[in-house]
């Protein structure tokens, strides 16, 4: 049996549906953050399976400038994370639902 | 060899995906989440693109998901976190839109990209990869270092709290 691009279409597809559902189903800003992260990490690697089959590297490159993207969204995410904390002394997202009040 | 490879870790994968997202304790759900990129580590490694599976592990398995610890840690979540996922109906209804939206994922996937083709071995090395970044994608990788830079002064400037405000909470803190 030999593994084709739709075995791994397949699994990027359901791990971001996990992502999907773990953004839609929790309360915690930090759990939902993580699946937001699985939902990036699904959409590189369909990307890196479409490069190996095409066969062509470009893909690669994107999922490249992709990690620089999360690592920069994770570090301010983070940041307004913690600010949020200390404002309300919680990060459940029930909580933050006003922008300004 | 390669499928006992793929399925087992593409099973491990899914089962620690959902393990993060079902598991009440955030610690637990980051060392899942590491478990699951270190799992698509290796799944870039079948796919010939070790340099991107290096790059997994060290960002996405190393920086971020310290990074991610660290707030966990910093913020005492568990304590906060325990009276979390009563309501039914937001959990059904989060269940569902995700199925449904696999479900329609799957059918359009289904036959349409049976392909194969021979592993290209020189593909993902990190000559070719360097290679490509530094002439063809060259201007784009300047300007990643700037949203880097950009990301850095964000951070800073929204973590740091205002002068007044720290004087304030130092004030409190000697009367009481």
């Amino acid at each position: 049996m030999t593994i084709t691009l739709e075995w791994y279409l397949a699994l990027s597809a359901l791990l971001f549906c996990i992502g999907v559902a773990g953004v839609l189903t929790r309360r915690n800003a930090i759990i939902i953050f993580m699946s937001i992260e699985l939902m990036l990490n699904a959409a590189n690697l369909t990307l890196v399976a479409f490069g190996r089959f095409l066969p062509n590297m470009d893909g690669q490159i994107f999922v490249f400038f992709v990690m620089a993207v999360a690592a920069a969204e994770v570090a301010v995410g983070l940041a307004i994370i913690i600010t949020i904390f200390r404002h309300k002394e919680s990060v459940d997202i029930d909580n933050v639902n006003l922008m300004k009040w | 060899m390669e499928a006992i490879i793929f399925i087992l870790t593409a099973l491990t994968a899914i089962v620690s995906a959902l393990l993060v997202i079902t598991g009440r304790d955030p610690v637990r759900s980051v060392l899942f989440l590491i478990l699951t990129f270190f799992c698509v580590a290796v799944l870039y490694i079948l796919l010939g693109a070790q340099f991107i599976a290096a790059m997994q592990v060290i960002v996405y398995a190393g920086a971020i998901m310290v990074l991610f610890m660290f707030v966990v840690m910093l913020l005492n979540l568990r304590s906060t976190d325990s009276r979390e996922g009563t309501k039914l109906t937001r959990k059904s209804i989060g269940f569902v839109v995700a199925g449904g939206f696999l479900l329609v994922v799957i059918s359009a996937l289904k036959g349409a990209f049976n392909a194969t083709a021979p592993l290209d071995k020189d593909m993902g090395t990190v000559a070719a990869v360097g290679d490509a970044l530094f002439t063809r994608f060259l201007l784009p990788f300047e300007i990643t270092s700037v949203l880097l830079l950009g990301a850095i002064f964000g951070t800073v400037m929204m973590v740091k709290r205002e002068q007044k405000e720290q004087d304030e909470t130092e004030a409190e803190g000697v009367e009481s």
